[in-house]
């Protein structure tokens, strides 16, 4: 079974002004779609035909290794956004931000950070590591944590694709917008 | 002594339809000069401070990284400015159209390799023609670094550069690096990557 693109959840203007319609339709409908595109072309043949993406992102190297981890990152990167969800979390992922970092303030300013300092193309990632403790980690290129043995819990796509069209060169206010458009009730069932 | 963001050829429009004006004032004025703020901040204080940019690149793996990406980032935007011009495009002359001809067959040969070296370069990066010794070579760089730089994969002195990070292009192709590619011969300066060679 070929890769899909998957379904987004929310209309290709619903996180404007933060993220535009057009920058939706480049990095969902040309990006995304060309990872898919380029992974299903690649492992007709190889080891990772049955693969599912984890394995793939676990074991594989090169352009089968780049493709499917852009995928699985843009996947749960556009996943993260809702119009209208709650902006900050609750419950025990609230806890565990508040145990790990002092409050969640004092998170999204090292997220941001961490986002805004990674040179390059590259992914941030809130992990949580298997003591459990939270921690956050930047990636380069196509890079996943789940690699080495984490469980990713949230992503900045920080490849200038994301955010050229609507803050050119300001990283930084990029990233101010992302936390205006994360739905915390989807990010938190994955902790 | 600080580093300066040195003066384009040409004016921001001049690159149109090829490279558009907005992408080339950002590009300059914004990117590159970031670059030059961040490796005068990197250096400030430092022997570093007495030394050319060519003689940070050629010993930058005992360096902090921010020379590094900098350093990479002032040295490479610099070089990328002067291989473009108006008149740009044709084909190079003398004896660099005779080394291409030489190592890589044909022009179109070459053309077709150093873009494809563009296109494979995943994430950020450059793509290089280079001269190594006696020979010519096309090679790709990731981020801000470089052939002249210690630490590079495949060594030598640039002749032709290209930007394949997104900022490069974004604004006019968007995910078309392929276009931007193609677009990129209109305006090559083959009289400067002519001297480089030299």
């Amino acid at each position: 079974m070929p890769f899909e693109l998957p379904k987004l959840s929310y209309a290709p203007d619903a996180l404007q002004p933060y993220i535009s319609k057009q920058t939706i339709d480049f990095h969902y409908g040309k990006h995304h779609q060309a990872y898919v595109n380029n992974l299903n072309n690649l492992i007709p043949g190889t080891r990772f035909e049955q693969a599912t993406l984890d394995q793939i992102i676990k074991e594989a190297d090169g352009g089968i290794f780049n493709n499917g981890a852009q995928i699985w990152n843009h996947t749960f990167y556009f996943e993260s956004f809702s119009p209208a969800g709650p902006r900050e979390p609750s419950g025990q992922l609230a806890t565990a931000i508040a145990n790990s970092f002092g409050s969640f303030g004092n998170f999204k300013e090292q997220f941001t950070k961490s986002s805004v300092t990674l040179f390059g193309s590259g992914w941030a990632w809130l992990v949580r590591k298997p003591d459990g403790s939270l921690e956050i980690v930047q990636e380069p290129n196509a890079g996943n944590p789940l690699r080495n043995g984490m469980v990713p819990i949230l992503t900045c796509d920080v490849w200038e694709h994301a955010y050229y069209l609507d803050y050119q060169n300001r990283r930084p206010d990029y990233l101010q917008a992302f936390w205006n458009i994360l739905d915390w009730e989807i990010i938190s069932k994955r902790f | 002594m600080a580093f300066e963001l040195p003066k384009l050829g040409y004016e921001y429009a001049a690159l149109e339809p090829h490279i558009d004006a907005r992408t080339m004032e950002i590009h300059y004025t914004k990117h590159h000069q970031a670059y030059i703020n961040n490796l005068n901040n990197a250096i400030a204080g430092t022997d570093m401070e007495n030394r050319t940019l060519a003689e940070l690149m050629t010993g930058v793996s005992k360096l902090p990284v921010a020379v590094r990406n900098n350093g990479g980032g002032h040295f490479n935007h610099t070089l990328f400015w002067t291989v473009m011009t108006p008149n740009g495009g044709g084909l190079p002359k003398g004896d660099l159209l005779d080394a291409i001809n030489r190592y890589f067959g044909s022009f179109d040969k070459f053309k077709e390799q150093f873009s494809n070296a563009g296109m494979t370069r995943f994430g950020s990066g450059w793509a290089w023609l280079i001269k190594a010794g006696d020979d010519l070579k096309i090679t790709s760089t990731p981020n801000q670094d470089n052939p002249l730089m210690d630490l590079a994969e495949t060594k030598g002195t640039p002749i032709l550069g290209v930007d394949v990070w997104e900022h490069a292009y974004y604004l006019k192709y968007q995910n078309r690096r392929n276009e931007y590619l193609a677009a990129f011969w209109n305006v090559v300066n083959w009289e400067e990557a002519g001297r480089r060679f030299k």
